[in-house]
């Protein structure tokens, strides 16, 4: 095992815009070769993580630009693209943006991110609000002496620096659901998968003791609390952030942790159950006898309680690509055509539950019909939209608690909300 | 205390914006605006430069160091300003300091001698009384990769190693690795290696952890297992992982994994404190943690232990399929593996494995081959649906690549086939080019496997035969005509058509041809004689193709002399195929299960085989006495020469007796087609170097005795033509006293130096590999086709004598592109006349690039290429032999083909076939 050899940041045409040495194993005009390969070649031949003539070229695409990894070792190469996407995540925290303009604009900064946060080619401290006490922009430049390697970056607490303070301690906890959903055109559900992700903000002063309690069914077996039938979920996985204890939830599923101060996702979870479709849609499409125009029935229904309110629902469905005159009617919301993804959207800004809607689109056709005309129908129909105050799961937040030597008392903020994840229906 | 929550919350539109007073941090740094640096003017710019880097304004002179390191970013060559940045470097400005630090590492190998002008600063900043500095200037020293600066380094590096600071020993741990790189033997002698594994034992778990990862590099390098993992130090290791951070955590388990652990106990107790990783948001510590567990299991033997692990994999696993796409990319090759070593874990979650519309093709090729590794009785029936839906699909790679599978499907259970040649029926009925060429290469294969039944797709076969133009697809349609011929009315008819082309069509397809004639005239010989004569006159006179005139005798003279028995070997059953295609090798299994994560893993292929970088194996000294006792004597030579002498007269056939063993008779008969190709061969993985068995154990040698095997390969590695042995030993007694020899041969092959080898017990093997030098020993004759190497291996047993054959490959020399001015001269010397065409096919259609990157494999350069009207790439390359001669060629690359077309031009006519037949190996080897 060993880590990559350089690591470049390059722009759209594989012009390297800033790279480091780490090993000089690998000579650096290597990005060429990058360059014929990816950049050059055809979708179906290129691969994430690839070797030629011994050479290893692990990279991520990132907005406008590709981050490139290479080594000629027989390196970890989930640890090579882990690293790539957080390096790309700590360049956006930096500068806001992460694109080329903002790398050229900050380039010193970035050489000294891609020093500390890798050492020959091995990931070393990752965390960018310990690299921020550290390494600074020009306007909060320290002098020498001030500077100093904080401790977190070399302590177990890797993430947190002693002596934080706020004047008011809060935490906000949001529990985001997205729903990845697969549907046959004869409506029976091919696939559904809950992903969700504990978001938290946390503003607490010193070293507090975390202690989160979620409606696990697994946390209640193990506790032998009697729970009504429904109150509780099974979550299949669960990732954590790092400062979460693994042992202990090992042992008795207590979630305990010292947050990072500020943004971080504190956990992620996976549930693989059956659930009917939030928004179901089914489109009727009429060829015509001519062929010389086409005529779409589509029919929105949405299966979720009609206490909550879908946000900014999004129907995209897939057209052939030589429509023209397109003419909507539509009992809710608006509809657009948009001709270089060859599909209309139908958008709903507030689409409350137990409701149906129809809406019916007119296009013409020209008489000289494009070729493969039909393989519209291979997309799939998707949908976007977001739930609030609600999680498709069931999961909730029990408690959480928040222990600090001096006693202070903080506010726990929670927000439910279910999205879109992968959603999609097939026509065909 | 406990908070009872508001459920829903207290609403709230946003969140507080990024809390910066909160945090007392600055949130947001905004612009820069560094990239003014980048504006230069053009005129007099390094002197300007050099001005300003000597001005006395601090600001100015930082601004000056800016403008250099920008320049140096965008690739300008600034190294000649080196003494006047240097000179910038005793500021007490950090990030001055930095810049500095950075410009020396990127310029020290251009200039080393005035980068030995900044050691001084290097040394000094090293014991500074601010960590930050130390810790800059060790990390920076070891990456000047100049032996000068290394001799100053150790000292600094040395007390670094014992700093009171954490982060400065962290450092200093991962900067060891870096010098063992420049210096090995320096690194050991001053004891660096012992103060790492000091280090092992820190109190400070980043220390550990970097500790860990340059013991494990520099274990790698030198081939010797520093970590010295045992029951006892293991545990520390585990304790560690619960303290270091995300990264450390890998470095950790990844050491881990390569630990043996002693039984049963030992492994459960690494489990139990492994398992907890599977929840780590990183997928790199799963990953590492996935494999540490799968190796464990390997040593427990309890069903119920096993089953429960196996239990806590399954979640992990599938959670890797909702992570970016090139961490899911590395995951699903890893499942591959997976999979295959422990079906158990993700036998029942074929569905995850579906794909989704927005995956990226890489992404969703790999799904479906693991979709077809987990298709089982219970599920076969989605799975097909499934592979319906993407082979009605719009990506053509794809879309093939889902047909293919539906065919696996079916070889691989014998319940799904019905329901798969039904949806192939109806895949064919779309007439879509590709799926119809796809579906008949498929439907091929299956009737291969159940033979006489399904016949209802015969009839939708031959209606869509006017599409098929792809020499596999073609080929495919006319061995089921041949086999189906007495069912097919108009069978002779659909074979005539193809007749009337037999010399346009590529050799797969005509021997598909000739065999499915002689196939008709058996089962119809009334109205087929005038076919079956004209097709084998086609291929035994007008052909040039020696496997199709071999061939076409073969038949010709059964049929002459006996078609009674020419039925029974024409028509007789063939052997059964399978599906092996997503095997791999027990070995390169077993050995990549505890690769996982690693590039081995992602490309399923042993790391040697694409790890260039040379390792410091500590080489063997020969023992002088026994080399001399290795002399030959003159009977030897004799003995040898004899032997030689028997070798050619035996012919070509003896040469091939190793590597055709196993091939049966009536297989050889129905083989070039489809005898012998199940799916398994066309999508086999790239295997390690093949060794082929040279030497039979039964075979005695000089004076009778036997019991001594070899497999041998000659290869060319890392520019070195190199023999790889495997000795191994069936005598009683144990071998030793190896020397080698080899005979004259046409590139004068001589060993480089002497036969290294340990002794070898009865029963176990050895490998061995001789470096050879060629010109040593010219036997002044052509060389032969197929090349060999005779050698004669003189061990305590006996003188033993094999010789090897090898590829043209193992003569051609790296970095010898011509340029195209000293191309075209001797393209047009040799012209027209002296050029021979080939023409080879491959299993699906390529692109130049791809083309040029597999001629590369075996040193055929590239030189230019050219577009044509059709949209076909000539590419133009020149390979040049060790003893200067120079093999031209023009590729032919056509878009959808399934053949290339190579040209051959060379003054040196005698190397054409070798050419022809390396490249064909090349191509055929995927």
């Amino acid at each position: 095992m060993a880590g990559a050899s350089a690591v470049f940041i390059m722009d759209m045409k594989g012009k390297v815009i800033i790279s480091r040495n780490y090993r000089g194993e690998v000579p650096m005009n290597i990005t060429e070769r990058f360059q014929q390969h990816v950049i050059d070649a055809e979708d179906a031949v290129i691969k994430p993580v690839f070797c030629e003539d011994g050479i290893s070229f692990a990279w991520i695409q990132y907005n406008n630009l590709y981050l490139l990894a290479v080594t000629q070792r027989n390196s970890n190469a989930t640890l090579i693209v882990a690293f790539l996407y957080r390096l790309a995540e700590v360049l956006r925290d930096y500068f806001n943006e992460l694109e080329e303009e903002s790398i050229k604009d900050n380039f010193v900064i970035t050489y000294e991110l891609l020093d500390e946060m890798m050492d020959n080619g091995y990931p070393q401290t990752t965390e960018v609000k310990i690299l921020r006490e550290y390494i600074k922009t020009q306007s909060h430049q320290l002098s020498v002496d001030q500077m100093r390697p904080p401790t977190a970056v070399t302590n177990a607490v890797s993430w947190r620096s002693e002596g934080i303070k706020h004047k008011k301690n809060e935490i906000f906890l949001d529990v985001v659901e997205r729903l990845n959903l697969l549907v046959s055109a004869n409506g029976s559900v091919l696939r559904s998968e809950i992903l969700g992700a504990l978001k938290m903000k946390s503003y607490l002063s010193g070293m507090p003791e975390l202690k989160l309690g979620l409606n696990d069914k697994l946390l209640f077996e193990a506790t032998g609390r009697p729970v009504a039938k429904g109150k509780s979920v099974e979550m299949e996985d669960i990732k954590f952030h790092q400062c979460v204890r693994l042992a202990r939830f090992e042992n008795d599923r207590t979630i305990s942790f010292i947050p990072p101060d500020g943004e971080f996702e504190l956990m992620s979870y996976r549930l693989n159950t059956h659930v009917k479709p939030l928004i179901w849609v089914e489109a009727v499409v009429d060829p015509g006898h001519s062929r010389s125009r086409i005529e779409y029935m589509i029919k929105a229904k949405s299966q979720f309680k009609s206490r909550s309110v879908a946000n900014n629902v999004e129907i995209h469905i897939p057209v052939p690509s030589d429509v023209d005159s397109p003419s909507f009617k539509t009992s809710i919301g608006t509809v657009r055509y948009i001709p270089d993804q060859d599909c209309i959207v139908w958008s709903v800004k507030q689409f409350q539950g137990q409701k149906d809607y129809i809406m019916t689109a007119n296009f013409g056709l020209p008489s000289v019909g494009a070729e493969n005309r039909d393989a519209y129908m291979k997309a799939p129909m998707s949908v976007k939209f977001e739930i609030p105050y609600f999680t498709v799961s069931g999961v909730t937040v029990r408690y959480l608690k928040i222990i600090e030597k001096s006693g202070y008392q903080a506010l726990p903020w929670v927000r439910y909300i279910t999205q879109n994840g992968d959603y999609q229906l097939r026509m065909v | 205390m406990e908070f009872p929550l508001l459920t829903p919350a207290p609403t709230r539109e946003t969140w507080p914006a990024s809390g910066e007073e909160a945090a007392g941090l600055p949130a947001v740094q905004g612009k820069q605006n560094d990239g003014k640096f980048f504006q230069t003017t053009k005129r007099g710019e390094i002197q300007e430069l050099k001005e300003e880097l000597h001005a006395h304004d601090k600001q100015k002179q930082k601004d000056a160091v800016k403008k250099v390191i920008a320049n140096m970013t965008v690739g300008k060559d600034v190294s000649a300003l080196f003494a006047d940045v240097v000179n910038c470097i005793q500021t007490d400005n950090i990030e001055l300091k930095k810049l500095v630090y950075l410009y020396v590492m990127n310029y020290a190998k251009a200039q080393p001698e005035l980068a030995i002008l900044a050691i001084n600063t290097f040394r000094k900043d090293a014991t500074d009384q601010n960590p930050l500095i130390r810790s800059l200037a060790v990390r920076t020293m070891g990456c000047i990769r100049l032996d000068q600066v290394t001799e100053y380094l150790l000292e600094p590096l040395r007390r670094c190693c014992q700093d009171q600071d954490p982060y400065v020993r962290k450092t200093s741990a991962i900067c060891i690795p870096k010098v063992y790189d420049i210096n090995p033997e320096l690194v050991e002698d001053q004891g660096f290696v012992e103060i790492l594994k000091d280090l092992l034992g820190d109190g400070n778990p980043m220390v550990v952890a970097n500790a860990v990862a340059g013991l494990a590099e520099i274990s790698q390098t030198c081939g010797k297992d520093l970590l010295d993992l045992d029951k006892g130090n293991i545990h520390k290791l585990l304790a560690a992982l619960n303290e270091c951070n995300e990264w450390g955590q890998v470095f950790i388990l990844d050491a881990i994994a390569t630990y043996e652990p002693s039984g049963p106990n030992d492994s459960e107790s690494i489990t139990e404190r492994v398992t907890a990783r599977l929840s780590h948001a990183n997928p790199a510590v799963v990953i590492a943690a996935i494999k540490v567990i799968l190796r464990c299991m390997e040593h427990i033997e309890n069903s119920e232990v096993l089953r429960l692990l196996a239990k806590k994999l399954n979640p992990p696993l599938v959670t890797l399929l909702s992570s970016e796409s090139e961490v899911q990319y590395v995951a699903l090759r890893n499942i591959r593996l997976i999979v295959q070593k422990r079906p158990g874990i993700l036998a029942s979650d074929v569905k995850m494995f579906f794909c989704k519309y927005n995956d990226p093709i890489y992404v969703k090729l790999e799904k479906v081959d693991i979709m077809c590794m987990l298709v089982s009785d219970k599920n076969f029936d989605q799975v097909l649906l499934e592979l319906k839906e993407y082979a009605s699909g719009v990506d053509v790679e794809f879309v093939r690549k889902s047909v293919r599978s539906i065919g696996r499907v079916a070889v691989k259970l014998e319940r799904a086939c019905e329901r798969a040649i039904n949806v192939l029926l109806e895949l064919i009925e779309t007439k879509v080019n590709y799926v119809v060429q796809e579906a008949c290469v498929v439907v091929k294969d299956i009737f291969r496997k159940y033979p006489s039944r399904y016949e209802q797709v015969l009839s939708a076969l031959c209606e869509s035969m006017e599409v098929l133009d792809e020499p596999e697809a073609k080929a495919s349609m006319i061995w089921i005509l041949g086999e189906y011929a007495g069912r097919i009315d108009n069978a002779d008819e659909l074979l005539e058509s193809f007749l009337d082309t037999f010399h346009d069509e590529p050799l797969m397809v005509q021997v598909q041809l000739l065999t499915a004639i002689v196939k008709l005239f058996l089962q119809k010989p009334s109205s087929t004689q005038d076919m079956v004569s004209k097709v084998l006159k086609c291929a035994t006179e007008e052909s040039t193709n020696h496997d199709l005139r071999d061939r076409g005798y073969v038949y010709w003279r059964l049929l002459s002399t006996n078609p009674e028995a020419t039925k029974r070997v024409v028509l007789g059953d063939k052997p059964s195929i399978r599906d092996d295609s997503q095997s791999l090798d027990k070995n390169l299994l077993d050995k990549l299960s505890s690769e996982l994560s690693l590039m081995s893993s992602v490309y399923h292929r042993y790391p040697e085989e694409f790890v260039t970088r040379l390792t410091l194996a500590t080489t063997t000294s020969v023992d002088d006495k026994a080399a001399q006792d290795e002399d030959y004597d003159e009977e030897d030579r004799q003995a040898r020469r004899r032997e030689v002498q028997e070798e050619l007269e035996r012919g070509p056939d003896s040469s091939r007796n190793g590597t055709s063993a196993g091939g049966g008779g009536l297989d050889l008969l129905d083989l070039g087609g489809v005898g012998d190709d199940s799916p398994g061969t066309r999508n086999a993985p790239a295997q390690a170097v093949q060794k082929v068995a040279v030497l039979p154990p039964t075979q005695p040698g000089q004076h009778g005795n036997q019991g001594f095997a070899v497999s041998a390969a000659f290869i060319r590695q890392r520019g070195t033509p190199t023999l790889l042995m495997t000795f191994s030993n069936s005598s009683p007694a144990t071998l030793n006293g190896f020397a080698i020899q080899v005979n004259k041969n046409p590139f004068g092959f001589a060993p480089k130096e002497q036969l290294a080898c340990p002794d070898i017990n009865p029963g176990s093997s050895a490998e061995v590999s001789v470096a050879m030098a060629p010109g040593q020993l010219p036997s002044n004759t052509p060389p032969t086709n197929p090349l060999l190497l005779q050698v004669a291996i003189k061990t305590s047993l006996d003188i033993f004598y094999f010789h090897v054959q090898f590829d043209l490959a193992a003569v051609l020399l790296e970095n010898t592109a011509l340029s195209r001015e000293e191309f075209t001269p001797i393209w047009q010397r040799v012209g027209e006349a002296g050029q021979k065409v080939h023409a080879i096919s491959v299993d699906r259609p390529l692109d130049p690039e791809s083309v040029k990157s597999r001629l590369a494999l075996d040193n055929v350069h590239y030189v230019a290429q050219r577009q044509v009207d059709d949209g076909s790439v000539l590419l133009y390359t020149s390979a040049q032999t060790l003893n200067n001669c120079s093999v031209l060629s023009e590729v032919t690359v056509s878009p959808g083909s399934n053949s290339i077309k190579v040209a051959t031009r060379t003054e040196t006519q005698v190397l054409v076939p070798l050419y022809e037949a390396m490249l064909s190996k090349r191509f055929a080897s995927g």
